[in-house]
């Protein structure tokens, strides 16, 4: 028995549905950001896995650029979380239904 | 070896994963994402992607669980999240909709479904070893430039974004909570 891609690809289909489900049944933004960062790890497991498959190195590159979106994703998010909180002294999704500060 | 190797850390990702998602307290959550995060890394290394594997636990599992961790120490948010439910039936309904979007993923993941052409050249080709690191940085610096520059001004972009939305957050509603916010971590616990 040896581990083809397709078993890689499974794997990350079924993070990815984990970090889904987890964005839409936890209510803490926090925990919710993290469930984010799980699918996009995900994605970063199939990109490898392509490369891998195919022979093709930009599959590698690519996760590079995942990854920095992620970075500047999570600078920026956790600053919103920061400012949101200093505001309204919650972090709790469901406290957050105004347009306004 | 390479079979046990891979049902191991599949088991570690999934249930670091499960982790995140049904632990109560924010900070199990940030460390069982390292879990996750460290066993994928485990799968970079093991289809030969030495440097995305070096990427990955220098910059997600430290630096970005680092400071997932630093926010949380400093709202204090680590107390648990209370279980009722506002919006009637959400948490079925979450769990149905990520098995339809599970099932759909197994769907096309299940089979071969890499359509695209292999790369013919020898230039793309990734190898084992320390060629692994030549051969992304050869693709990054002549292919891939053009985005590679761009993604300087992207993380320029957010660190300013980043400072100038946390920095403002306080600012607007005047001078009287400032007091109270520095010794809110502390006070906490």
């Amino acid at each position: 028995m040896t581990i083809t891609g397709n078993y890689y690809l499974v794997l990350a289909s079924l993070i990815f549905s984990i970090g889904a489900v987890g964005l839409l049944v936890r209510r803490n933004v926090l925990v919710m950001f993290m469930c984010i960062e799980l699918m996009l790890n995900a994605v970063n497991l199939t990109f490898v896995t392509f490369s891998n498959m195919l022979d093709d190195v930009s599959g590698q590159v690519l996760v590079f650029f995942t990854l920095v979106v992620a970075a500047a994703e999570v600078a920026v998010g956790l600053a919103l979380i920061v400012a949101i909180f200093k505001r309204r002294e919650t972090a709790t999704a469901d406290d957050l239904n105004l347009l306004e500060g | 070896m390479t079979v046990v190797l891979f049902f191991v850390f599949a088991a570690l990702a999934l249930g670091g994963a499960l982790g995140v998602v049904l632990s109560r307290n924010p900070v199990y959550s940030a460390l069982l994402l390292v879990v996750t995060l460290v066993s994928v890394a485990v799968f970079f290394l093991m289809q030969d992607a030495q440097l995305v594997a070096a990427v990955q636990i220098i910059v997600y599992a430290s630096a970005i669980v680092v400071l997932f961790l630093f926010v949380i120490m400093l709202l204090g948010v680590d107390r648990e999240e209370t279980i009722i439910e506002p919006l009637r039936g959400q948490r079925v309904l979450a769990v149905v909709l990520g098995g339809i979007l599970l099932a759909q993923l197994l769907f096309l993941g299940g089979r071969v479904w890499a359509t695209g052409a292999r790369c013919a050249e020898e230039a793309c080709r990734p190898e084992a070893g320390a060629a692994n690191v030549e051969a992304v940085a050869r693709s990054m610096f002549t292919t891939y430039l053009w985005p590679f520059e761009i993604t300087a001004a992207l993380l320029a972009i957010a660190v300013v974004g980043g400072v100038v939305i946390a920095k403002r957050g306080g600012a607007v509603t005047g001078g009287e909570d400032e007091p109270p916010r520095p010794s809110q971590p502390g006070g906490q616990r």
